[in-house]
């Protein structure tokens, strides 16, 4: 194994002001510290060699623990953390990039948005409900933690075959847990994507993303600073419950761990959350706190060692004074508790009682738990007797990080290489193929899910879910928030460095089409094991990808997640590095939507069409076939392309536009036609495709880089001039019918017309006809 | 024309009502609900959300919060009181309105648009409408089901009391046009002294075309105007 220690120079000297301390004793009770103690904990040999020289001793048992979660791959990244350093992260309006609960950027008007994305994979498939349901409460807290108030969040979901009951189980029970938390704290759903395909089959991908909105001056961070301030811990009690889910999350699962798992996933309580919401935001405004950071994964453990870490001071708690909900916890459980709902505030010194009073008015709980020294260590203390001695920089940073060999799998090599050309033939026909991508559940409305979720409260809903991207008001403004979360898993799958570019892309593309300028984003990346070779090339490529469109579209990165160990007795998921795209608007008038308007209206497409037909839904859906190379991404011709949406959104002349991707131009003409379910009948059209390509290439392929735009006849020279301008190829491909006709498509060999009825029962009925009738 | 839009711990679309409130020219003030005066408000709104977590049912807990007390005094004293989603549920706990919000037919929660016929123009709600007129607005709740038994529900058609019911786009009251299962697609009543109006759709998110709708706000300026009206009176 390619292992490599961390360069950071640690050695085995301790940080000071340490000297009058007597190192930590064994608590009664602890077990002794052996190779297999160690290995339970996923700690290796070597790793636990550097922690015997970060101490200069044994650790005790409540230390071992304490290293185990911040030394996890969940908070300490240890085999991703080299690779991310790669990603581009810096752009003028890059107020705080990673590193800190969640990114910054400027979003104008005076006002800042802080937004994340973070994966709840393993718990959800354990315990679909509570595990989503917390993966929203904990997104929220790292947002409001900010100082931001939380505005809208976004889901990115990737299941198995929904034709499987238990898929069924797993996405039912992950929309009610979103729906339910997200809907009691009272935070729009805007949008997101939700995605089936067999390579998700045991483990769903669970990511969840916030965005909130503060002026800039309210920023706060997650900082331990000024010696004497104190520590209090701040909503609900500690409990026994998510024990080590750090570690949990950063090991494969295997048949049977849906027992063993349980008292890992945690219970969400939302209502707790709505007043912790309140409450931090009025303490923040107050004045009386200095640092706030959620307790999250690795609990009391890593919201207190990292806010020592990032101020370079130290802390010093004693564990008798938390809150607790049963009698007799440990310090090793109450350090690693990750039930929910809970902060660590640093309050000014003498401001504890300001601070209690605040959160009186909301019924929670706030107590005096410790304060920030100047010893540089993470010192917990039960009852005055110190437990645990842990020099503070060295547990959040120095966690060993390994940089290992990569190889592309030969399965999926077979796959990418395989010839796809004979299945370019429909063997139904062309009617029958487009019936069915339509109809395929990756494409077909996500209604059924978005209706779960609380869409419009906060009344700054402009754009709601089932369009392009989400888009929010800034309220008292007329600028506009766009976001979007978008990774084609299969793509990925078959070219994970083509994959991720096409995530990027077609993530800015989205906003882009509402009218909203592309500024950033956040990544959740879901892998397999890091361990394997074929595993590790996919996140290394992905990563590469990410890099070079991140770059080229200048979105840079602002933080986000990995997960690994997505894994079930050794079948890893598709790699899936989602990306949460954030778009700003100057002015709400200038919005663009995906739905034709009026008849008579021109309809164009902006891009060339390629007919990439490689890991598309039609070889997919038609074939059962996941195969052939990817759609490609021009970089040059994206950025041109979104520029060129931008200028034409910006100008007024759009009528509709709406991008291409799962599904090619069949879903992208049936999605116009339709527009919005609950809003009129839809309108037909007729377009002509001169393309010398296969018909099943021309209307299924995904290729990147295409737009269909409609837009008032007397305005078409004016679509054509700007899309000469900005060197986008521009093609009038037909013209918007009006409601009651039917969607018409004639290609050089093949005419389809298909009517608004069937295409509406294909398009809205397909997810509720399996979830309703299959139970 | 002072409003009071109470607030609970769990309230969530407390800042939509008071931005309706504003929009339609009222001045709206947020009141917590462990107060026990409305401090001279001459309306008030329950707003929206889960006020207490609603972890037992709707508004269960709600009702026994300080600030309830002054509101059913408001109310019986011909107050103008309006609860809207949560707020309805809160107000029929509370005995203000007669009936209850069931689980929803679907057994999920519901958040989507809905299209209502004003079958009341004549309440001091929605003088600004037109009798006949459909409106379309959010909904987005979990228990919207409304439901009274066969007395209370003739007493409410008898006295003319269901001001809105879930309808198509062409007016027609069908069940295809009931989102949750509401007796006779009941989607707001008053109480029988036409002071109290309930409502499971949403007016405090439809009050800006960019939302979508305009349709929530003749409901809060028939409100503000009765007020204005009671004034110079």
């Amino acid at each position: 194994m390619a292992s490599d220690r961390d360069a950071s120079g640690y050695g085995t000297t301790r940080a000071g002001g340490t000297a009058t301390i007597a190192p930590p004793e064994p608590r009664p009770g602890d077990p002794p510290i052996t190779p297999e103690l160690v290995d339970d904990h996923g700690l290796s040999p070597d790793e636990f060699a550097q922690i015997q020289r970060i101490l200069g001793r044994d650790p005790t048992f409540t230390e071992l623990g304490v290293f185990s979660a911040m030394w996890s791959e969940h908070c300490g990244y240890k085999n991703s953390k080299r690779m991310l350093r790669l990603l581009p992260t810096q752009a003028p309006w890059v107020i705080q990039g990673p590193g800190e609960n969640a990114g910054v950027i400027d979003v104008g008007g005076g006002y800042a948005l802080a937004f994340k994305i973070e994966s709840h994979n393993h718990p959800s498939a354990v315990e679909p409900y509570q595990g989503a349901a917390t993966g929203i409460g904990g997104i929220l807290r790292d947002v409001f933690t900010m100082g931001a108030r939380p505005v809208a969040t976004l889901n990115s979901l990737h299941f198995g075959d929904l034709n499987r009951p238990r898929v069924r189980y797993l996405f039912g029970g992950v929309v009610k847990g979103i729906g339910d938390y997200g809907n009691c704290v009272g935070i729009p759903s805007t949008g997101g994507e939700v995605y089936f395909d067999r390579g998700y089959e045991e483990n769903p991908i669970v990511n969840a993303m916030c965005l909130g909105l503060m002026r800039k001056e309210e920023l706060i961070r997650g900082t331990a600073e000024g010696v004497g301030n104190t520590l209090m811990a701040v909503g609900a009690r500690t409990g026994r419950d998510g024990i080590h889910g750090a570690t949990f999350a950063s090991e494969e699962l295997s048949e049977g761990d849906d027992e063993a798992s349980r008292p890992q996933v945690q219970v969400g309580d939302p209502f707790t959350e709505k007043l912790l919401l309140e409450a931090s935001l009025e303490l923040i405004a107050s004045g009386h706190i200095v640092g706030i950071q959620d307790m999250g994964a690795a609990g009391l453990t890593s919201s207190g060692a990292e806010m020592a870490g990032r101020s370079g001071t130290g802390v010093e708690m004693d564990v008798a004074l938390v809150p607790v909900r049963e009698d007799g916890m440990t310090p090793y459980e109450i350090l690693l508790s990750e039930s929910q709902e809970r902060m660590l505030v640093v309050a000014a010194a003498g401001r504890e009682d300001a601070v209690r009073e605040i959160l009186e008015k909301w019924e929670l709980e706030a107590e005096t738990i410790g304060h920030v020294t100047a010893s540089g260590a993470f010192r917990v203390l039960e009852d005055g007797v110190v437990v645990a001695d842990i020099p503070a920089l060295p547990l959040t940073e120095g966690c060993p990080t390994y940089e290992r060999p990569g190889e592309e799998g030969a399965e999926v090599r077979g796959l990418r290489t395989m010839d796809i050309a004979p299945h370019v033939e429909p063997p139904a026909g062309l009617r029958d193929a487009f019936l069915r991508v339509v109809g395929s559940p990756n494409v077909a409305s996500k209604q059924w899910v978005y209706e779960q979720y609380d869409t419009t409260v906060r009344a700054n809903s402009i754009e709601r879910p089932g369009g392009d991207a989400g888009v929010i008001r800034i309220p008292g403004t007329n600028r506009g928030v766009a976001a979007s979360t978008d990774c084609n898993g299969r793509h990925t799958y078959l070219n994970p460095r083509v994959g991720a570019m096409g995530a990027v892309a077609e993530a800015a593309r989205n906003v882009a089409c509402t009218g909203a300028v592309p500024m950033a984003i956040t990544n959740c990346l879901n892998f397999g094991s890091p361990l394997k070779p074929h595993i590790m090339h996919q996140f290394r490529e992905a990563v590469l990808g990410m890099r070079d469109a991140c770059g080229y579209l200048e979105t840079p990165v602002t933080g986000g997640n990995v997960s690994f160990y997505n894994e079930t007795d050794g079948k890893a998921v598709y790699p899936t590095p989602v990306i949460g795209m954030i778009g700003v608007m100057e002015d709400l008038d200038t919005i663009v939507r995906h739905p034709f308007q009026d008849a008579g209206d021109a309809i164009l497409l902006l891009g060339t069409n390629t007919g990439e037909l490689g890991g598309s839904e039609y070889l997919y859906a038609v074939h059962d076939l996941v195969a052939g190379e990817p759609p490609g991404v021009d970089l040059a011709a994206e950025r041109a392309l979104q520029r060129c949406i931008l200028a034409m959104a910006a100008r007024r002349v759009l009528k509709s536009a709406h991008d291409t991707a799962s599904g090619g131009l069949s879903a992208t003409l049936t999605e116009s036609c339709l527009g919005r379910p609950r809003k009129g009948a839809g309108v037909g059209a007729s377009v002509r495709f001169e393309d010398d390509l296969p018909d099943t290439a021309l209307l299924f392929g995904e290729d990147h880089g295409r737009i269909v735009v409609s837009c008032a006849p007397g305005d078409e020279a004016s679509v054509r001039g700007l899309a000469a301008d900005y060197g986008v190829p521009c093609a009038r491909i037909g013209t918007v019918t009006g409601e009651e006709s039917p969607l018409r498509i004639e290609t050089p060999t093949a005419a389809l017309q298909l009517g608004l009825d069937t295409l509406r029962e294909r398009y809205f009925g397909a997810i509720p006809g399996i979830m309703d009738e299959a139970g | 024309m002072n409003v009071a839009i109470i607030t609970f711990p769990g309230s969530n679309c407390d800042q939509d009502c008071h931005r309706s409130v504003d929009v339609a020219g009222g001045s709206p003030s947020y009141v917590w609900h462990r107060e026990t005066s409305l401090s001279g408000a001459d309306a008030v709104v329950v707003p929206g959300g889960f006020a207490h977590g609603d972890y037992l049912r709707p508004g269960a807990i709600a009702r026994f919060s300080p600030i309830m007390d002054s509101v059913v005094d408001f109310a019986r004293g011909g107050g103008l009181v309006v609860g809207i989603c949560n707020g309805f549920q809160v107000l029929c706990e509370a005995g203000l309105l007669p009936g209850a919000l069931l689980r929803n037919e679907s057994l999920r929660f519901q958040s989507h648009d809905c299209t209502m016929r004003v079958e009341r123009a004549d309440t001091v709600y929605t003088s600004e409408y037109r009798e006949g007129q459909v409106i379309r607005m959010p909904l987005s709740h979990a228990d919207g089901n409304y439901y009274a038994d066969p007395e209370t529900l003739a007493e409410l058609e008898d006295g003319g009391r269901v001001v809105f019911r879930y309808c198509d786009a062409s007016g027609a009251v069908s069940e295809l046009a009931n989102p949750n299962g509401s007796l006779n697609n009941i989607a707001g009543i008053v109480n029988a002294r036409g002071n109290v109006l309930g409502m499971m759709p949403h007016p405090d998110r439809a009050f800006d075309p960019a939302l979508g709708s305009v349709d929530g706000l003749p409901l809060f300026t028939s409100l503000v105007g009765a007020l204005a009206r009671a004034e110079v009176a």
